[in-house]
């Protein structure tokens, strides 16, 4: 019962059921109606023969007298489908005919009126008895002329259609059932599959993926944006995992020094001005993990999409104009130069405030990471139009990241061994890569030969 | 100075009134939105300290009721939600200023005391005066000893904004905030190589320094320099 009850809960069983008993109504309707009018039509077909019959007959006997019509019903009498003749004097005798034993009270009917009797034929077998619609006519004389036509093909006719319209309901809710039975099996064993997967999707593997059989069909469709919600919720999972694991050891460590530094310090004990100097360091220690943890809750409210109310329409190139200004003097007391080259203007949608950090965040790491050796600090902000993009960029004439280690110096906290010994949260490149996805557009890191090559290709409006 | 502080967290809030009150200042607290909204209607206060997240009343909707009652009183807004669209949230809804939790209490110290100053003639006046140092704000000009220095755009607005805060400490953060525009902290001192390039320009050559540097709070543009008392009570509030 189980699976049968399942199969007649489906939405395919509903609507079979509705479909089947719509078109069964129809289909007895429309042959009742082609029934109806066949047979009245035959009706007065019938009708028409027998007066016209009657018609032709009379004027026989009345030019003729009785011999002529008496050897005129002979004769089509004897004709292959014949129709039935009778006529019988006053006291309802038979004269000539082809049907026997006619019931007397027959001959009693008014002229005209047509009625229908069951007759046996003076030929045929004497069992067997038919169908026929008969009418009288009284000639002059008191005779009288009896024609009937045989309506046993009309009845056949009615059954037929009947018949026909019987087995057309028939192999219909047959048809339905069956067709019912597959399509909703097939439909149930799809939604069944889905089920499935989210079952396991639940139990925490989230690899899994919805089938998508390539038929282009509802199911599909469903199936496709459904694992597209999916990706981004692993994505999502993965993040997170990363970051607490980040997290964990990150921000344990400094947290870690923090503590094994006061614990030193009051187990020593010591003048004031020693404690002053570790409070003071215990502080800044303080000061570097809230900007660790501002950056991740910045990095994971852009992840979740959550900052594009604050999007307007911007010049970046007025941005970066801006950053330079900001920055010119930093570098320039640090020996280097920093130099913008930007095509003017770099229409597009975002927000000021971020894309501005994502800037310093890569200046900021030029100047960190980007001094050439034997040379001086060297940093070119280039803003450009590529392909429908807005392209800003900043490269420095340091060592660069290799190849191999990009995708590493992207990551969160992602810092190469190189940086590892010098201060800094190892969020700035993440925070720059989220500022950028928040956009539409994506980060990435090149070669600027020599040097780092980091850009921001951001849709341009 | 009278400050109202509503804050929930009563360690910190009293933490706060203390540090406060030995500033000089008269700090009274309020422990959630309807006792703070009350006080404030009270009045009196030159400069309120609201959390944001409060009980019984969100601390935003304090601000908006004084604001409807045209209350202009400065508020600092508090809160541990630091992104932009919190920040704008925050000052939308009649917040002066906005500060993200934890912050340094030198920070805090700052901003109340130029907010307090908000509303003082100082900006309506068209000239500062710093000793001899004078700033113009009609004709662009700044004259030392009646001497014209020639300043870069961006510079002219520091000396402005330090100018206007004259004789209070004013932070990194509120210079890169209300000079540059941008609430993030960049990792490179930036800040201070501007600072320094702007002494350079009007304190080189003088007797007398007018922009002075704060130990662990900021800056301070004064006649005097600062005074060792405040000083050492600012390191001692910032380390």
């Amino acid at each position: 019962m189980g699976a049968l009850g399942r199969l007649i809960r489906t939405t395919a069983f509903k609507l079979s059921l509705v479909y089947l008993v719509v078109f069964s109504g129809l289909t007895l309707f429309l042959t009742a109606y082609i029934a109806n009018n066949t047979a009245d039509l035959l009706d007065s077909q019938i009708n028409d023969t027998i007066q016209s019959e009657i018609n032709s007959l009379s004027d026989q006997y009345e030019r003729g007298g009785l011999r002529q019509l008496v050897s005129a019903v002979d004769l089509r009498s004897r004709r292959p489908g014949a129709s039935l003749y009778l006529v019988a004097d006053s006291s309802g005798r038979t004269v000539v005919g082809n049907v026997a034993d006619p019931p007397l009270s027959l001959l009693g009917l008014s002229d005209g009126a047509a009625t229908t009797v069951s007759y046996q034929r003076l030929d045929g077998e004497t069992s067997r008895r038919y169908d026929a619609v008969v009418r009288v006519f009284a000639l002059p004389g008191g005779f009288k002329l009896l024609v009937g036509r045989d309506i046993g093909e009309i009845s056949q006719l009615r059954s037929l259609i009947f018949d026909a319209s019987r087995y057309a309901i028939i192999v219909m809710v047959l048809t339905g059932f069956v067709s019912w039975f597959f399509v909703g099996r097939s439909v149930l064993k799809r939604v069944e599959n889905m089920a499935e997967t989210s079952r396991r999707l639940m139990s925490g593997d989230l690899t899994h993926r919805l089938t998508v059989k390539g038929s282009h069909d509802e199911f599909d469709n469903l199936a496709l944006s459904l694992n597209e919600m999916l990706d981004r919720i692993e994505a999502l999972m993965t993040g997170l995992r990363e970051v607490s694991d980040n997290i964990a050891h990150d921000l344990k460590t400094p947290l870690n020094r923090l503590r094994g530094r006061l614990e030193e310090t009051l187990r020593r004990g010591g003048p004031v001005e020693d404690y002053r100097e570790a409070i003071t360091s215990a502080m800044e220690e303080a000061d570097n993990l809230i900007h660790i943890f501002d950056a991740l809750l910045k990095i994971a409210r852009m992840e979740a999409g959550s900052s594009g109310d604050s999007f307007e329409a911007l010049d970046a190139a007025g941005i970066l104009d801006e950053i330079v200004e900001l920055y010119e003097p930093v570098v320039e007391d640090a020996g280097g130069r920093l130099t913008l080259e930007t095509a003017r203007p770099l229409p597009l949608k975002g927000n000021r405030t971020l894309l501005s950090q994502a800037l310093s965040n890569l200046i900021d790491n030029a100047i960190k990471y980007g001094q050439p050796e034997g040379g001086g600090l060297s940093i070119a902000l280039t803003g450009t139009v590529e392909d429908g993009e807005v392209c800003l960029s900043v490269a420095d004439a340091g060592p660069g990241i290799p190849e191999a280690d990009r995708q590493k110096a992207l990551s969160r906290f992602g810092r190469l061994d190189a940086a590892r010994s010098r201060q800094g949260s190892g969020l700035g490149l993440s925070l720059v890569a989220a500022v950028a996805r928040l956009h539409g557009g994506r980060f990435m890191l090149g070669d600027a030969g020599p040097g780092l090559r980091a850009s921001l290709h951001l849709p341009r409006v | 100075m009278r400050i109202l502080v509503i804050e929930d967290d009563r360690e910190a809030a009293a933490y706060l009134v203390k540090a406060l009150d030995e500033m000089g200042h008269v700090a009274e607290h309020a422990a959630d939105g309807d006792a703070g909204a009350f006080m404030a209607e009270e009045g009196g206060y030159d400069v309120l300290i609201v959390d944001r997240m409060l009980p019984k009343r969100d601390g935003l909707s304090v601000i908006e009721d004084m604001r409807k009652r045209g209350d202009h009183t400065p508020v600092l807004v508090l809160s541990a939600l630091g992104q932009v669209d919190d920040r704008v949230r925050g000052l939308r809804a009649g917040g002066d200023d906005y500060l993200t939790k934890p912050y340094a209490f030198t920070e805090l110290l700052a901003r109340v005391e130029a907010l307090a100053r908000r509303n003082r003639p100082a900006d309506i006046e068209t000239t500062y005066r710093v000793g001899d140092l004078v700033l113009d704000r009609l004709s662009h000009t700044v004259t030392r000893a009646d001497a014209e220095i020639p300043l870069q755009p961006r510079e002219f607005r520091l000396l402005e904004y330090l100018m206007r805060n004259a004789g209070q400490v004013v932070t990194r953060t509120m210079l890169l905030e209300n000079v540059w525009d941008y609430h993030f902290d960049p990792q490179t001192n930036v800040i201070d190589v501007h600072v320094s390039r702007l002494r350079g320009k009007i304190d080189k050559g003088f007797e007398k320094p007018l922009l002075h540097t704060v130990r662990g709070a900021g800056y301070m543009i004064r006649e005097a320099g600062p005074d060792r008392g405040g000083e050492a009570a600012w390191a001692r509030s910032g380390g």
